[in-house]
């Protein structure tokens, strides 16, 4: 069953894969956003954490442990902007980009010398017998674990965001910082620990770019990668199931582009290459198109000073 | 404990006083960041600041520091007269891209014509390319009200694509021998942005970013359009109430910028790069956003900030081929040096006190 | 009175760089009391009930609730030694439901489901319906209220610190108000009530404690003083009322007709269907209860909202299409409600402030180019007859007090020679004694032949200043009446009686 030299189930079973590292990221930031903090850093985290990963995951020869150290990583580095931010007050626009650009010169620095080793392979979780069933097979028991846990943690986040005090005390943040304040909540606490939160999803997304996507250290590995998941947030009007969805689209895009130009398709490979960012734009117009409440939590990006 | 506490009105001394604090505190973080990467900070400081300007090569290396800051003033000021307004155009590095493709392929399409309004026009061209790739986020803002951050950014990477097609398709040198990379305008004297005074590199991308400060510091402080721009940024509320048109200044500022970016652009490739290859972009319009936030968004203090911008990248490859420092240890300095400056620029707003018994 | 003492408030005194807020302040509440504390704008009563509600702590001084001693760190603290707070303003979110908005404010909240119950539980008990499934953002000022009341009654607190309460209520919702806390007076909760409208606190209060500049000028049981009295102690000064030269009425300046729009504010609330016309000498008032469409209003008129041409007509041109600019060229000037953000640019000094909207009329520019010396000067006219308390005229809008920048913006439009003014809440945080002056300018400028529109909350005020009379209610304006002959009971109904009472509840 191909469709023009592409199989829809390794499609699907492709895309999941490569949907995980801006699922993740992009579920950081949705839970970052949600506390009314906008942080443009993504791309510098994740590629912060793609390196720290790969640099625990090479010396410790477990993956698992890499997953954790670039996760770590991301953090680390959110930490620069929850400083400046929140204790700081500093621009969250302009702190983000500068993240986002000292993330990835920092990577590049650190990164030297690790061009062209092997990272130790995350294997697929279950074994073989279910892995070759037809058509389930590939999609639902094909994958390694940080498949599972990223869709675990959509739905983690839904849970916490929707039905938990956490959650509310988070959206609550979110919405209005003087309101919360009044109430007697650690604004500025409760934001760090979002972005902390955030970074560490980051970083675990970026790892997984250069332990399991690509699987090798390369300069500017993630690509834009943290910023697509930026627009994913916008796109899925900042509620994780969509988020989810919309990872998966992009993901099933990128794929189906790489197939194309791989299948030695008629449209030459420059625009295909293009076609991920264009269509990013394109989703982010219908999105914002016609309306005028986005959904977007009406303190994003603006800081919080307790002055009496 | 410390507390900060907002203060009545803006500190001036502060306000001109952060730039030079951020940039010690950078030589100081840097320098603990050589040192770890086993070289002498001081050496490495020296190298990057001081050789340039009155070091054994200085002679030449002054002239590459206008070469290297004209660009990024030029991109800067327009960034930051979006920034001011409170409209983030980040996507520079594309419209950079995109106007020097388009003045080139104006000045190729003519090749071998001698013409003096060759050169002329290509400017125009590349201004307009530049102008024409900010016009896209621009217009979807104001039309759809989509993120002008994220689409100028995906655009910068869709200019790339467009880049590498130009330099081995539609724009390659018809006799480069199957090399990619376009006719190289160093042989093409009516499209060459030739020194004008050598000694102090300067060419027509210098001239234009001189001039353009001082006219965009005009427009700032003296212009209406300036005083709207800076009342958007700031009260986007009190702009609209003093009669400002948000759609008609986000396609103000964003055209500025892109035409700005889209001039460095043609300046560049008809300049020090020479042609249209892959990678003749070295990244200026992402270092233009630290240039601008360095010269605290004024015209004026990012001329200087554009010096200074030049001197670690001058200084950069000194230290790079004499000490062996790595490229990307310049990006992170760079990168510090926005950190630096973002966190101290709370003191022009915010006094820090010791709070007693308070919480 | 010989109820036990529940709060005592000793000799406190708190300092901010540059105000001392509190100076030596005491007084005692008994349970089940309810005690006023009653000042002007800046007396230092909000920063006393941050104090005891744990938001601010007290530079020296001592607390003590039921005998023992009281220092709360935190709002949950104070929250679980029984002292709860409705605030004036800031403390219920819009984009989530009265339920979660709730249990925001409680320590320990039961789970959702339980909540709601108990929500509607309490508000039947207490006459305050609401429902807990709804989006506060959708409610009207009375109704968020409630929402605040119901959060702490659910806490069953000892002591009610109600932040002027009735600053956004109708009468008939004031009337309602007071029942409820009259009978949580006799369960035995005291209530420490904070305003400065007096007669609400002789009709409600046991005892008063009156402050003035962070000092504690007299205590007295409002019953036996007169209204009079207190505003004397409240101000330290005999008040003069404004007096009025009555012009003849002039021919129509500004006329609105059938003129609706979409709220471009979130929870907003559209205009419907909005008829005028104020002639020249006449000041209309208009009355409602906060987000009734009193912005949208002031957008309308000033030209941020745009409609057909011939909907606003400034001296019979038609200019609802155009911007604010051209309404300005034309005669009208508009002062927004908000100060710091949409009158004024809190970052950008007076004269940069004087230029935002003075530019057009002034002649301040050349060619695009800003005639900077001359916008000095016409600040420092402003500074000079509005007496506004400035170092000069290049300090940032947001160093000076409320009422000074107030002042200030007052001046700035009332001195640009418009024949038509349109003004949102004129004295909205600003002390008495500037409020008379401001309120004098507005009849001044109504006497020299402008048309003066003035939206408020205070009904006093607009009564005070204004020969005809109209209400918005939902977006909707009543008829103009003339103000004289009319009565509190018809200015309620006019206002929409009270907000979202239809279910039927025990006091009604």
């Amino acid at each position: 069953m191909d469709l023009g030299g592409i199989n829809p189930v390794i499609l699907i079973a492709t895309l999941m894969a490569s949907a995980v590292p801006i699922l993740l990221a992009a579920l950081g930031e949705t839970v970052v956003e949600r506390a009314g903090v906008l942080n443009l850093g993504v791309e510098g985290m994740m590629i912060f954490g793609a390196l720290g990963g790969f640099i625990v995951a090479v010396h410790s020869g477990s993956p698992v442990l890499g997953f954790i150290g670039g996760a770590v990583c991301g953090a680390l580095l959110s930490l620069i902007f929850a400083a400046l931010t929140q204790v700081f007050l500093a621009n969250q626009v302009a702190t983000g980009l500068a993240l986002t650009l000292f993330g990835l010169g920092v990577s590049s620095l650190g990164g030297q010398g690790y061009n062209g080793i092997k990272p130790p392979p995350t294997g697929k979780l279950f074994p073989q017998a279910l892995t070759d069933l037809p058509v389930v097979g590939p999609i639902v028991f094909g994958h390694d674990w940080v498949v599972y846990f990223s869709i675990a943690m959509t739905a983690v986040l839904w849970w916490v965001l929707k039905s938990t005090r956490v959650g509310l005390i988070i959206r609550a943040v979110g919405e209005s910082h003087e309101a919360a304040h009044a109430l007697g909540y650690k604004v500025n606490r409760i934001r760090l620990a979002c972005i902390a939160f955030g970074g560490a999803m980051a970083g675990m997304g970026g790892a997984y770019v250069s332990l399991a996507r690509v699987p090798q250290w390369v300069d500017g590995i993630t690509a834009g990668a943290g910023w697509i998941a930026l627009a994913i947030v916008v796109f899925a009007s900042w509620k994780p199931w969509r988020v989810l969805i919309g990872a998966y689209l992009f993901g099933g895009i990128t794929v189906l582009q790489l197939n194309l130009q791989v299948a030695g398709s008629a449209i030459p490979v420059e625009y295909l290459s293009m076609a991920p960012y264009l269509i990013t734009i394109l989703v982010l117009v219908i999105m914002s198109a016609g309306r005028k409440a986005s959904g977007a939590p009406a303190a994003l990006g603006q800081n919080f000073h307790a002055s009496r | 404990m410390l507390r900060l506490e907002k203060r009545p009105t803006p500190s001036r001394f502060w306000l001109y006083a952060t730039p030079p604090a951020a940039v010690i505190l950078t030589m100081v973080a840097g320098g603990i960041l050589f040192a770890a990467m086993g070289k002498n900070p001081f050496e490495v400081i020296r190298t990057i600041f001081w050789d340039p300007v009155f070091g054994e090569f200085a002679f030449y290396l002054r002239g590459q520091l206008l070469v290297k800051a004209g660009p990024l003033i030029l991109i800067a000021i327009g960034l930051a007269l979006g920034f001011r307004a409170g409209i983030w155009n980040i996507g520079a590095e594309g419209q950079y891209i995109m106007g020097a493709i388009f003045g080139a392929s104006v000045g190729l399409a003519v090749f071998p014509t001698e013409s003096r309004w060759i050169f002329p026009v290509m400017v125009v061209a590349g201004a307009f390319g530049g102008w024409v790739w900010a016009m896209i986020p621009a217009i979807l803002k104001t039309r759809f009200n989509t993120n002008e951050i994220l689409v100028s950014l995906m655009l910068v990477y869709v200019a790339q694509t467009i880049l590498a097609k130009a330099s081995t398709g539609f724009l390659k040198n018809p006799e480069g021998m199957g090399f990619p990379g376009s006719r190289n305008f160093s042989s093409y004297p009516a499209a060459k942005n030739a020194f004008l005074y050598e000694p102090l590199g300067l060419h027509w991308g210098g001239v234009a970013a001189l001039v353009t400060a001082v006219l965009a510091y005009i427009l700032l402080t003296r212009h209406q359009a300036g005083f709207q721009i800076r009342l958007a940024g700031q009260a986007p509320r009190a702009a609209r109430f003093h009669g400002v048109n948000p759609a008609r200044l986000v396609v103000l500022c964003m055209g500025i910028s892109g035409a700005l970016a889209g001039l460095a652009g043609l300046f560049e490739v008809t300049g020090p790069a020479g042609q249209i290859s892959i990678d003749f972009n070295t990244g200026y319009g992402f270092t233009a956003i630290i240039v601008a936030f360095l010269g605290r968004l004024n015209p004026l203090g990012i001329v200087l900030a554009g010096f200074l911008m030049a001197l670690t990248y001058v200084g950069g490859e000194m230290a790079a081929t004499q000490l062996g420092l790595p490229a990307a240890a310049i990006q992170v300095f760079q990168g510090m040096l926005l950190f630096f400056l973002l966190a101290v620029d709370v003191l022009t707003n915010y006094r820090f006190r010791l709070a007693v018994g308070a919480h | 009175m010989t109820r036990p003492e529940l709060l005592r408030v000793e000799g406190i005194t708190k300092a901010y760089p540059g105000v001392v807020a509190n100076s030596d302040v005491s007084f005692s509440i008994g349970e089940g009391e309810i005690h006023a504390l009653l000042g002007e704008n800046g007396a230092g009563k909000s920063t006393m009930v941050k104090m005891i509600y744990g938001l601010v702590r007290p530079d020296s001084g001592t607390m003590t609730l039921r005998g023992a001693a009281y220092t709360p760190s935190k709002p949950a603290e104070a929250r679980r030694l029984g002292v709860a707070m409705v605030f004036q303003h800031f403390s219920l979110f819009e984009a989530l439901n009265v339920a979660e908005n709730v249990a925001l404010g409680m320590e320990n909240p039961p789970p959702m489901r339980e909540l709601a119950a108990r929500i509607r539980a309490v508000s039947e008990e207490y006459g305050l319906p609401l429902d807990p499934s709804r989006m506060v953002g959708d409610l009207s000022a009375g109704e968020r209220q409630r929402v605040e009341i119901i959060r702490c009654l659910l806490q069953d607190p000892k002591l009610l610190i109600m932040d002027e309460p009735t600053s956004v209520l109708t009468p008939q919702e004031v009337e309602i108000l007071f029942r409820t806390l009259r009978q949580l007076s006799s369960e035995g909760t005291a209530i420490l009530y904070i305003s400065h409208k007096l007669e609400e606190i002789r009709s409600l209060c046991d005892e008063a404690t009156i402050l003035r500049r962070g000092k504690v000028v007299a205590t007295c049981t409002p019953r036996e003083r007169t209204a009079r009295e207190m505003a004397e102690l409240m101000v330290g000064q005999a008040l003069k009322t404004p007096e009025r030269r009555m012009g003849a009425k002039g021919e129509v300046a500004l006329g609105v007709s059938d003129l609706s729009v979409e709220s471009p504010i979130p929870f907003g609330t559209s205009l419907k269907g909005v008829s005028f016309t104020v002639a020249r000498g006449e000041v209309l008032g208009i009355a409602g209860v906060a987000g009734n469409g009193q912005d949208e209003l002031l957008l309308a008129l000033s030209g941020e909202l745009k409609a057909a041409p011939d909907k606003v007509r400034v001296a019979g041109q038609p200019v609802g299409d155009r911007g604010p600019v051209e309404r300005r060229k034309a005669g009208l000037v508009a002062a927004p409600e908000d100060r710091y953000g949409h009158a004024a640019a809190p970052d950008m000094s007076l004269v940069e402030n004087a230029f935002l909207t003075a530019g057009v009329r002034k002649g301040l520019t050349q060619n695009g180019f800003v005639d900077w010396a001359g916008t000095r000067r016409f600040a420092e006219e402003i500074i000079a007859a509005y007496d506004v308390r400035t170092p000069g005229p290049d300090v940032a809008a947001r160093a000076l007090s409320g009422g000074n920048l107030q002042k200030f913006l007052m001046g700035r439009e009332l001195m640009q020679g418009a024949q038509v003014i349109v003004i949102n809440q004129p004295t909205w945080g600003v002390d008495a004694a500037a409020a008379a002056s401001i309120r004098q300018s507005i009849l001044d400028r109504a006497g020299e032949g402008a048309a003066v529109v003035v939206i408020s909350q205070d009904l006093d005020e607009l009564l005070e200043v204004s020969d005809s009379f109209a209400v918005l209610n939902e977006g909707r304006l009543t008829r103009p009446r003339p103000t004289e002959g009319l009565t509190m009971d018809e200015i309620g109904l006019m206002m929409g009686g009270a907000h979202g009472m239809e279910v039927a509840h025990h006091v009604a």
